[in-house]
């Protein structure tokens, strides 16, 4: 075994995902460099990647969220950009990370949608949509369970 | 302003909304970084011990496999440090570095054992059901300590 010696210690990472027919990727990277102020920001094919100390990364965030504030999604990262433990520069091919991503970015649209409804709601409006329930799906019924399980 | 664990801890969208009105969301990446940017032996990938099937212990027992108390060293730190938790029911993303069925099982038996404010419910399949998602989280957190209810 050898020792470990961490970097980047007391810093944060956060992710920006944007899926906008207005802001590309490459304007979230723009908006976050204008202002980085020495914080380190990583374009990427989604949006970006900032890493600093947790005020610097919310100023930052703060910002880019006001672009576009309904379609910019932001999640915390454990590793730093380009770590050679997960960068896929190492490994080769996606990181298994990016399949939950990919998946949460399909529901973006319905998202970014709801967000944008909720924000025009008074609070009544409000409590009267949060009652409504998401339909949940039946369980298998036992007989038609038995059914399958006779077919050839 | 509350600790709310979301459950797929490793969920973009709901780390989103949980920072977006104003809590903190508990997720994997926080246990991630504190293992990481902790000095001690190399680990690689993920900085994972042999210690940390032992810390597991805590929340399983010691004939549960290493690999569940090995994550459960990451898990159960934050929910007990969770004020509230948003579950989503069978979450199609729960595989790859959330993989591991009985983990997430049992992480959300802890969830649902704990005397917590609560929500539960699933991911949105159209426009319509993405107002109702947004709508019953904005709610529930805004009735959180902290929430602008």
């Amino acid at each position: 075994m050898k020792e470990y010696t961490p970097e980047y210690v007391g810093t944060v990472t956060k992710y920006v995902f944007v899926d906008s027919p207005d802001t590309t990727p490459q304007d979230i990277a723009v908006a976050a460099y204008e202002i980085a102020q020495g914080v380190m920001v990583k374009e990427t094919c989604f949006g970006c990647q900032i890493t600093g100390t947790p005020e610097d990364v919310e100023r930052i965030i703060d910002h880019l969220r006001s672009l576009d504030p309904y379609r910019i999604f932001v999640k915390d990262r454990g590793f730093p950009p380009g770590d050679s433990r997960r960068c896929r520069a190492n490994l080769g091919g996606a990181r298994p990370g990016y399949l939950g991503h990919e998946f949460e970015m399909k529901l973006s649209l319905y998202i970014s949608y709801g967000l944008s409804e909720v924000d025009k709601m008074t609070p009544a409006e409000l409590k009267r949509a949060a009652e409504k329930s998401l339909p949940v799906e039946e369980n298998l019924d036992i007989g038609q369970l038995e059914k399958i399980f006779m077919e050839k | 302003m509350a600790k709310v664990f979301i459950y797929p801890a490793t969920s973009l969208m709901l780390s989103d909304l949980v920072s977006r009105f104003g809590h903190t969301p508990l997720g994997s990446s926080v246990s991630i970084r504190e293992h990481i940017q902790t000095p001690g032996f190399d680990s690689p990938p993920l900085q994972m011990t042999s210690e940390d099937p032992q810390k597991g212990l805590k929340w399983a027992a010691v004939e549960v496999p290493s690999g569940v108390r090995g994550r459960m060293s990451l898990y159960g730190p934050l929910v007990e440090e969770a004020e509230a938790a948003i579950i989503i029911d069978e979450p199609d993303l729960a595989f790859g570095c959330m993989g591991c069925a009985r983990t997430n099982e049992l992480l959300a038996f802890m969830l649902r054992e704990k005397d917590m404010p609560r929500l539960e419910l699933r991911h949105p399949k159209s426009k319509e059901e993405g107002v109702t998602f947004v709508a019953q989280i904005k709610k529930f957190l805004s009735e959180l300590p902290g929430g602008s209810a």
